[in-house]
């Protein structure tokens, strides 16, 4: 027979709620990071609770390889996609959110209904007598015994799911990389020759040397992509032509 | 308190889980809230591998963790490839084939 002690009542009716928050406000805050932050945050709850439960393993296992590997691998492609992809929380297909909400509302419902109307008939058993020999001992007894097979199965499913990762990140190119002989050739056919040197530093002949101000190509034309493209995204970059001279002698003088 | 407590919180999430992979677009978030319903079946294996005083279930859940990483590890990766090729992490965005 099982008897929960209050320390365990108190850590539940604490953390639970808070869980519960977490995921809603998972769902509703606007950033994708926090998001991520927030399940970080239930998936260590949870680890408390298998710890809780005599599930002692399970409880390392999820903070390491939830909170540790899954969470930070999120964590990277958010970097990798850009920190400011978030959404816009408006609904694209009309009367989504409200169907959602009734839905989730009735399976909800449904789901604790038949957990408080649902009965084992037997009282329950804990894990003291499982746990006897320590948790760890009593799980790799049973991997290596009943449940050996499927631990082989899992094996193969890691490998065809590593296998499956590198074969959709492989980036295959559809057209042949220009060789450096062709992008010269390239350079002198785009009609100004201001390019066929290769682009200038930002600020080169602008008569100002910032790194907010185009460069001036050698026949005078400014080049915007001179400059960094998270200053021109920020709206940073400056005109060039408000540097210019009044009365410049632009006429060439040929010297022998 | 009894243990069946746990599986109220456990069908909570899973609920939360569902409506968030409804109701939000980036691909990302989708992902999490699909791992968030993972996390809450692993909590009724727990639960029940208590309630019934086996390791069973507490095995089940092991092999539950290990298909979620490779689900993990293969997601990202999708997402990478649409987010290469169409530059966006949106589920709405990636529609071509409905055109």
């Amino acid at each position: 027979m099982l008897t929960i002690q209050t320390p365990e009542a108190v850590m539940f009716w604490v953390l639970a709620p808070l869980s519960v928050i977490a995921a809603i406000s998972m769902l509703l805050v606007k950033k994708a990071v926090h998001s991520a932050l927030l399940l970080a945050w239930i998936m260590i709850t949870l680890a408390i609770f298998y710890i809780a439960q005599g599930a002692v393993f399970l409880g390392i296992v999820q903070i390491v390889v939830y909170t540790g590997a899954v969470m930070m691998l999120f964590l990277f492609i958010l970097m990798l996609v850009g920190v400011d992809a978030s959404d816009s929380l408006t609904e694209t297909i009309k009367g989504l959110r409200p169907i959602a909400i009734t839905a989730a509302l009735g399976f909800g419902g449904l789901l604790v209904s038949l957990i408080a109307r649902a009965s084992l008939g037997r009282p329950a058993v804990g894990l003291d007598e499982a746990n006897s020999d320590g948790n760890v001992e009593g799980i790799a007894a049973l991997l290596f015994s009943d449940y050996v097979f499927p631990f082989e199965v899992i094996s193969v499913l890691l490998i065809t799911a590593a296998l499956g990762a590198m074969v959709l990140a492989h980036h295959q190119r559809t057209v042949h990389r220009p060789s450096q002989r062709e992008q010269a050739i390239a350079r002198f056919r785009t009609g100004s020759l201001g390019r066929a040197a290769g682009l200038p530093n930002p600020g080169v002949y602008a008569r100002h040397n910032a790194v907010d101000v185009p460069a001036l190509l050698p026949d005078g034309t400014p080049a915007p992509n001179s400059i960094s493209a998270t200053l021109k995204a920020r709206g940073d970059m400056l005109e060039s032509s408000q540097f210019e001279l009044g009365e410049v002698d632009k006429t060439v003088r040929e010297e022998k | 308190m009894n243990p069946y407590n746990y599986l109220y919180v456990a069908g909570l999430l899973f609920t939360i889980g569902a409506v968030g992979v409804i109701v939000r677009r980036n691909a990302i978030v989708v992902f999490m809230c699909i791992e968030l319903m993972l996390n809450a079946a692993n909590l009724t294996l727990v639960t029940f591998s208590r309630i019934n005083g086996t390791l069973d279930g507490q095995v089940t859940a092991f092999f539950t963790m290990v298909v979620a990483a490779c689900e993990v590890v293969v997601g990202l990766a999708i997402i990478i490839a649409i987010y290469r090729s169409r530059r966006t992490a949106s589920v709405d965005d990636a529609s071509l084939l409905s055109r």
